[in-house]
């Protein structure tokens, strides 16, 4: 076949884990700074900014989920029961989350509680996510077609090493939003968070890029052999690059480009981790082709994507076209 | 302390918890969504503001019933792999893509306008938010086809062949595999379940108005608007729910007689007509019903439509293949039981509006009150007819459920449940007294709608001819703008 199925799959797994890295990134990321906002006008701004728009954004997680479990359900079935308790730490970090943009509006008297359920899940959810990375890539053991390591092997150094630089990467994410969003002492705030997120952000994913190549597996020959690092060193380059750019507009005071940088941050990194992983979907266990649903299962799915994702992006457009502007001020429109 | 049956127990626990959690917020959400869809159509063909106060009184309730389904589903979407790791390797490629088209035509759908939906109405015009709405309840429609697609497929498998490798392989046609036999019953009773629940929900929420209206002597208008489209729902569809219901386990004789059995408490073979069991202990152990209270012959007549047709008992199927009696039995009774009295306040519903008496007919509104949550005891008990009584499989008389679960540690999977029904219990909780708070408070006259705060995106300004409130002058606070003073 010239078409090989299982590889736009893979890309469009990929694709579905990086459109919720950056969207939700963003709500998860507020929820995150969120302690630090005034209580009152710097916090209602801060929800208001994403109250419409944070359930189209989780979407993405199910689809990560779902899609997963559709292509490959292989993988899907090895790495959840591998990371089993960071998974439900991260489900239930999404609950205290979801339901607090309405609670916190229902209950003025227990307001400060649901605020705290708002970053506190928030806070859990961002961690779990970045340490479920960090325990894919430090490696999975596999037994058969199962998980047949015990239950705590996820937490190592490194995990916690990935957790922290994914929220931090969540906090950038959220606080240049919040830049393009609000005015007034909430953005002079939100300029503020970008920068020190920012300096976290680059420090962690430095930290953690030096790190990975030294686990085992493949990483060390695909990122420091000849002819791979003329490829791969693209990718650091680049960032130092985007990095550069970033704080050069947050202190010029952008208000739009900020965010999008931090975007390409994030492209970034997904590229880093493409090349690192290619082409295991359980490193060093399981290939994309090993784990991959039958081609029948591949290409029902593949014309439901190609059908609904045009319009799944148009609508969702048009609602944060419709929501579009700063959030706090007197003329919304 | 714990061994691999105990993990597969708590397994099993943790399912039936979070899922029957997650399905409380979709049975009324399903119907809550449709509901506001007629009263935002009736608004805008009418003009009458009653429809809009109507709307926007049930938004709120909505959004947040919502918020709690989307959370606790996200958190089913992770549990087949969390905790049924074997099932999804093997059945991934059949119920996988069913799901993700679920993700990708309902929720995304739901999801995406559902911000226009709870705040912009004053932003994009009335058109354009009344096809957010209908975007919505289409969503929540679409979101229950493709899960009970899913589900009817582990109950009546077709349409797949079995791999090298022991997983369930898509066959010739997918056609087969979505429209599987049980699926069209499924379907239809499920969703006629959900508009039920929710017009017992406004039906008790309007009695409740009436009744107080008429202890300080007011008329409430928008109290009899909903007590009334209730009580046509109660009318109409109950009776045909009972139709569907009935129809529904005709299917399953066809194609799950074991459940049929444990759900009649029929552990022994009638060749020559079968008693319908009212009441009895089902005492598995022994295999017998005792103390068992019954009409002869009825269920010979309910389920071959002939007074001496002879029907197999559990003694035809062997233990290990028996799907527990006890709650099987009981559930089917719960929910036969709510499926008559629904009828029955319907009945005296038509009975009152004969006799003019709707909204003045106390001892029938407090009937009305009592039955407001039994969708949900219904809904419950149903699904646990269901799926207990598809055990011992995961996908029946194929698989079995011992053999779907993950490779866990009991104690990993005890904890995860115990942080499951804390959490839960706290946060649904919370949401549910938040629900019947803003119940609490009468619909009134330009009710206010969902509004975020103060400084919200959404100002009153608009197309409702709301109190105008100056530039700069706070907006008070949602809560006591629902609580307010009557
Ligand atoms: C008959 C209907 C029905 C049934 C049987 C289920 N659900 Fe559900 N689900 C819905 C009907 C629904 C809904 C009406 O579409 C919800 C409820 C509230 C909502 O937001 O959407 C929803 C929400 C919802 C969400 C969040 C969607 C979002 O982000 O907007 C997920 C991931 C799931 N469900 C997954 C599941 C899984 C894995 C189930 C089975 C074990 C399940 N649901 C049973
Ligand atoms: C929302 C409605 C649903 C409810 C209330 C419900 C309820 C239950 C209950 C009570 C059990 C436990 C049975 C037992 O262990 O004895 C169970 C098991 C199960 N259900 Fe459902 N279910 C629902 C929907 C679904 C759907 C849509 C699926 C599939 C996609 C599903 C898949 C399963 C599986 C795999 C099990 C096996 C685990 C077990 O046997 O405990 N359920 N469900
Ligand atoms: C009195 C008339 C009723 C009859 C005869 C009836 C019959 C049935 C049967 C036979 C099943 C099991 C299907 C199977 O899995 O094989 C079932 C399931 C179910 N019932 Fe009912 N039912 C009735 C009333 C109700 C009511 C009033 C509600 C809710 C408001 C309800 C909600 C459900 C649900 C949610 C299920 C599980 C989903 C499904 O399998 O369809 N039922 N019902």
């Amino acid at each position: 076949m010239a078409i090989d199925l299982t590889v736009i799959w893979a890309f469009i797994i990929a694709f579905g884990i990086f459109g919720y890295v950056v969207m939700d990134g963003f709500d998860l990321g507020i929820g995150i700074l969120f302690p630090g906002f005034a209580v009152g006008e710097e916090r209602d701004q801060a929800m208001n900014s994403i109250a419409p728009v944070w359930d189209g954004n989780e979407t993405w997680l199910v689809l990560g989920g779902g899609g997963l479990l559709a292509a490959f359900p292989l993988a899907y079935a090895i790495i959840l029961p591998a990371t089993y308790p960071l998974v439900i730490a991260m489900l239930l970090g999404l609950v205290f989350r979801g339901v607090a943009f309405e609670f916190r509006w229902r209950d003025p008297g227990h307001r400060a509680f649901w605020d705290l359920a708002f970053s506190g899940g928030s806070l859990v959810a961002a961690l779990s996510q970045g340490m479920i990375l960090g325990a894919i890539l430090q490696g999975i053991e596999v037994d058969g077609r199962a998980y047949a390591g015990s239950w705590w092997d996820w937490l190592t150094p490194y995990t916690l090493l990935t957790g922290l630089g994914v929220v931090a990467g969540y906090a950038l994410l959220g606080a240049t939003w919040l830049v393009w969003k609000t005015e007034g002492s909430a953005q002079n705030h939100a300029y503020r968070l970008s920068i020190r997120a920012g300096i976290a952000t680059l420090v962690l994913m430095a930290a953690v890029s030096l790190y990975t190549p030294l686990l085992e597996g493949q990483y060390w020959e695909r990122w420091f052999t000849m002819p791979n690092v003329l490829f791969a060193a693209q990718v650091p380059l680049l960032t130092a690059i985007v990095a550069f750019l970033l704080f050069r507009s947050l202190v010029k005071r952008h208000e739009v480009v900020p965010f999008f940088l931090a975007l390409a941050l994030f492209l970034l990194g997904t590229a880093g981790l493409g090349i690192s992983i290619w082409p295991y979907v359980v490193p060093g266990a399981v290939t994309i082709w090993e784990a991959a649903a039958p081609e029948r299962s591949q290409v029902f799915m593949l014309i439901g994507v190609l059908i609904t994702m045009p319009l799944i992006i148009g609508y969702t457009g048009w609602a944060y076209w419709v929501f579009r502007g700063k959030v706090g001020s007197e003329g919304y429109h | 302390m714990f061994d691999q049956a105990d993990a597969l127990l708590l397994a099993r626990i943790q399912f039936a918890f979070t899922v029957s959690f997650h399905f409380i917020f979709p049975a009324f959400s399903i119907g809550l969504a449709s509901y506001l869809a007629v009263l935002e159509g009736l608004w805008l063909k009418t003009g009458k503001g009653v429809y809009l106060d109507l709307f926007k009184y049930w938004l709120k309730i909505f959004a947040v019933a919502f918020a709690m389904g989307v959370v606790s589903g996200i958190v089913m979407s992770y549990q087949f792999g969390t905790n049924w790791a074997e099932f999804s390797d093997k059945a991934g490629p059949v119920v996988g893509p069913l799901l993700a088209y679920e993700v990708l035509t309902a929720f995304f759908l739901e999801a995406g306008f559902l911000g226009v939906m709870l705040f912009g109405l004053e932003k994009v015009g009335k058109k354009l938010h009344f096809l957010a709405t209908l975007m919505v309840a289409a969503g929540t429609f679409v979101s229950a086809f493709w899960i009970l697609s899913v589900n009817s497929w582990m109950q009546t498998p077709v349409g797949h062949i079995i791999g090298e490798n022991g997983q369930f392989l898509p066959g010739e046609s997918w056609w087969e595999i979505v429209f599987n036999p049980s699926f069209p019953y499924r379907l239809v009773h499920t969703v006629i379940a959900a508009y039920l629940t929710t017009a017992f929900v406004v039906g008790a929420v309007g009695a409740w108005h009436l009744l107080k209206a008429r202890k300080t002597g007011t008329a409430n208008l928008h109290a009899r608007k909903m007590f009334s489209m209730a009580m046509w729902m109660a009318a109409i569809v109950a009776p045909i729910q009972i139709f569907a219901g009935d129809m529904h386990g005709l299917n399953t004789l066809e194609h799950q007689p074991a459940k049929v059995m444990a759900m009649e408490g029929h552990f022994e073979s009638h060749p020559n007509g079968a008693p319908f069991i009212l009441f009895g202990i089902p005492n598995s152990a022994e295999q017998r019903m005792d103390y068992a209270v019954e009409i002869p012959h009825a269920s010979s007549l309910i389920l071959k439509h002939e007074w001496d047709a002879p029907l197999d008992g559990l003694d035809t199927v062997p233990i290990e293949d028996q799907p527990p009696v006890g709650p099987v039995f009981w559930a089917f009774r719960v929910m036969l039981a709510i499926g008559f009295s629904m009828m029955g306040l319907g009945m005296w519903s038509l009975l009152a509006r004969m006799r003019g008496k709707l909204y003045d007919w106390p001892l029938m509104h407090r009937a009305a009150i009592l039955m407001g949550p039994t969708g949900f005891i219904a809904v419950i008990a149903g699904w646990m007819v269901t799926e207990i009584g598809r055990q011992p499989f995961t996908v029946y008389g194929l698989l079995r459920t011992a053999a779907s679960v993950s490779p866990l540690d009991a104690p990993a999977v005890g904890a995860s449940l115990l942080a499951f029904i804390v959490v839960y219990f706290a946060v649904f909780g919370a949401g549910t007294w938040y629900i019947l708070r803003l119940m609490k408070g009468a619909p009134k006259v330009q009710e206010a709608g969902v509004r975020r705060t103060e400084k919200g995106p959404i100002r009153t300004a608009g197309i409702t001819p709301g109190p105008a409130r100056l530039a700069g002058e706070p907006i008070t606070e949602i809560a006591s703008d629902a609580e307010g003073k009557e």
